[in-house]
């Protein structure tokens, strides 16, 4: 487990040492910050008419502001999570340090868990920063504190799952180009598969929508844990890892 | 130390090496020599359990390859054909990092890493980032990452390659002070290059092993057929007659003032006799030298000719 943490470690300082890791937080942080902005403008402004015509309730800041916040997040960290994990064994094999790694006395599955830990880490470290639009919004207001931490686990399992596949790739390829644009187009159809559900037949379409990974976001965005969520998203994460061991693991029976 | 038997390695149906079986002792220093393609590199990725064999099979330093990576691992310093630097990393946050990997303590990874820097002639350069550094550097930098962790055995595939003359004499002699400590295993295709580090070498070809002896031995075993050059004052035609007589000598033919003797394979020496007579037939003995036996035409020889006895 040590080891983990020593390939984490390293994997994680190298997001630094090239652009990537900036050009990654500040075009996150540009564009939540907008977003946010944007969000509560409107949300004011809603609020402000609600009140002013007497339409009755006004909208929550849970429903109004959180809620849209971490769901636009997710969407972003869809377009950026590629970038985050492209390179993690692609640059490796191309580079042939993946020779280091796996001559040393260290696991397959330890180098890949250090490796999906620093790309988590740098997950952790921009959702962490975007925490000050919710701390901001408690200093004004009163959000449900529970709605904001569901969204941020939920969004964080998303994320995670997004890593997975991307490292997944990565593994499967010298060019991280091609490994980042197969992580897009992967997350985006896992995204988009629920879509296809409403043409299909009720069982397949069950199956569809079970096998959306935003499907499972929607009960976080309420303020709800359910562990059916918790253990889809668990698992897919494991899942990919897994296969990530079987392609790296045969790569060297070549 | 090392231990190699019936090793076969099979990339789809071509077989990279076939059959190598060797022994390599504690604290010995082994070249391994062969033409590109030959599958040196082949042989040490297996070694150091990066891939498996296709069949046979080899213990290094006590622990059989892939039965037990993770202690053969520890064991091991390898620096593989491409240094496996990290190009944004600074030298020394990658030798260290090198060193975790292969579990050296923490109380005692400064004084590894210093030691791995010094041995290398790295110490300057510490602090520089192993992109900006050239070939040879990033070379000696893989090469620090090996010796870090000061392993029983070190497999070196073409160490130094890309460094310049004086460190080349440099590294050659780094290795040599490793003999006794740890079991060095070595590979080039520059004859020069073991010679001058290696106590053994083990020439392969085409994926088999050739020879494998001491350097000496295997100059010996090849200088059965030499050649002797003699030069003359007074060049005649039976001049060459009379020395072809002689036995244990195959031919002898006259070029201008050069008389050229080549002796039979039996390995007789008969040098004084054809003095002696060419001096009795008073053919006015200038010079007389063999051949000089140049090694690279052994290697040549060993890694062209299938068969040598
Ligand atoms: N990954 C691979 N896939 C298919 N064939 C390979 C692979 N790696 C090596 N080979 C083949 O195996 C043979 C031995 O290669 P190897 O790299 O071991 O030779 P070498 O002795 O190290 O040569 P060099 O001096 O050029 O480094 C070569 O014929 C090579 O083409
Ligand atoms: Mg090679």
């Amino acid at each position: 487990m040590k080891k983990v943490w020593t390939i984490a470690t390293k994997d994680f300082r190298s997001y630094f040492t090239s652009p990537i890791a900036y050009i990654v937080i500040a075009g996150f942080l540009t564009i939540m910050g907008w977003m946010f902005f944007f969000n509560l403008s409107h949300f004011n402004s809603m609020n402000l008419q609600y009140r002013s015509y007497g339409m009755g309730k006004s909208v929550s800041i849970s429903e109004g502001i959180i809620r849209p916040l971490y769901g636009n997040m997710n969407v972003i960290l869809l377009f950026l999570t590629p970038f985050i994990t492209m390179r993690l064994f692609s640059e490796e094999k191309k580079l042939h340090t993946i020779e280091l790694l796996m001559t040393s006395p260290v696991t397959l599955m330890e180098t890949i868990l250090g490796k999906f830990l620093s790309a988590f880490l740098l997950v952790l470290v921009m959702v962490g920063i975007t925490f000050t639009y919710p701390v901001i919004l408690f200093l004004t207001g009163n959000p449900d504190i529970g709605v904001v931490f569901t969204s941020i686990l939920g969004t964080l399992l998303l994320s995670g799952c997004y890593l997975s596949i991307g490292i997944l790739f990565s593994a499967m390829t010298e060019n991280q180009i091609v490994a980042g644009a197969l992580t897009f187009a992967s997350g985006l159809f896992l995204w988009l598969i629920s879509w296809a559900s409403q043409s299909t037949g009720p069982v397949m379409g069950e199956f569809l929508n079970y096998l959306s990974l935003i499907g499972h976001y929607n009960n976080f965005s309420q303020g709800m844990i359910q562990s059916g969520d918790v253990i889809f998203y668990v698992s897919f994460i494991g899942l990919g890892l897994f296969f990530t061991h079987q392609v790296l693991d045969s790569y060297r029976w070549r | 130390m090392i231990n190699v038997s019936h090793l076969t390695k099979q990339y789809g149906p071509r077989s990279a090496i076939q059959d190598l079986s060797f022994e390599i002792h504690p604290g010995e220093i082994v070249g391994f020599l062969g033409p590109n393609g030959a599958g040196k590199s082949t042989t040490m990725k297996i070694l150091t359990g990066f891939m498996p064999a296709t069949s046979g099979s080899a213990t290094v330093a006590g622990y059989e390859v892939f039965k037990n990576p993770i202690e053969l691992k520890r064991n091991i310093g390898y620096l593989p054909e491409t240094p496996p630097v990290y190009l944004d990393m600074v030298v020394r946050d990658y030798v260290e990092f090198a060193a975790k990997l292969h579990d050296v303590p923490k109380s005692k990874l400064k004084t590894a890493v210093d030691l791995a820097l010094e041995k290398t002639s790295l110490t300057d350069v510490g602090k520089r980032i192993i992109g900006n550094l050239s070939k040879g550097y990033r070379q000696r930098v893989g090469l620090a990452q090996a010796l870090v962790h000061n392993p029983k055995v070190l497999i070196l595939d073409e160490p130094t390659v890309g460094l310049d003359p004086k460190q080349i004499i440099e590294i050659r002699e780094l290795i040599k002070s490793l003999a006794g400590d740890h079991t060095v295993i070595l590979s080039s295709h520059i004859l020069p290059e073991v010679t001058a580090t290696c106590q053994r070498i083990i020439v392969i070809s085409k994926g088999k092993i050739v020879a494998q002896d001491t350097l000496d031995q295997i100059s010996a075993r090849l200088r059965k057929g030499l050649i002797y050059n003699m030069t003359i004052k007074n060049p005649s035609s039976d001049a060459a007659q009379s020395i072809q007589s002689i036995s244990g000598v195959k031919s002898a033919s006259l070029a201008g003032n050069k008389l050229i003797i080549e002796l039979t394979q039996s390995g007789m020496d008969s040098r004084d006799q054809i003095v002696a007579a060419a001096v009795g037939k008073g053919l006015g003995v200038l010079e007389f030298s063999s051949e000089k036996v140049n090694l690279e035409d052994i290697f040549l020889q060993l890694t062209t000719e299938e068969k040598i006895s």
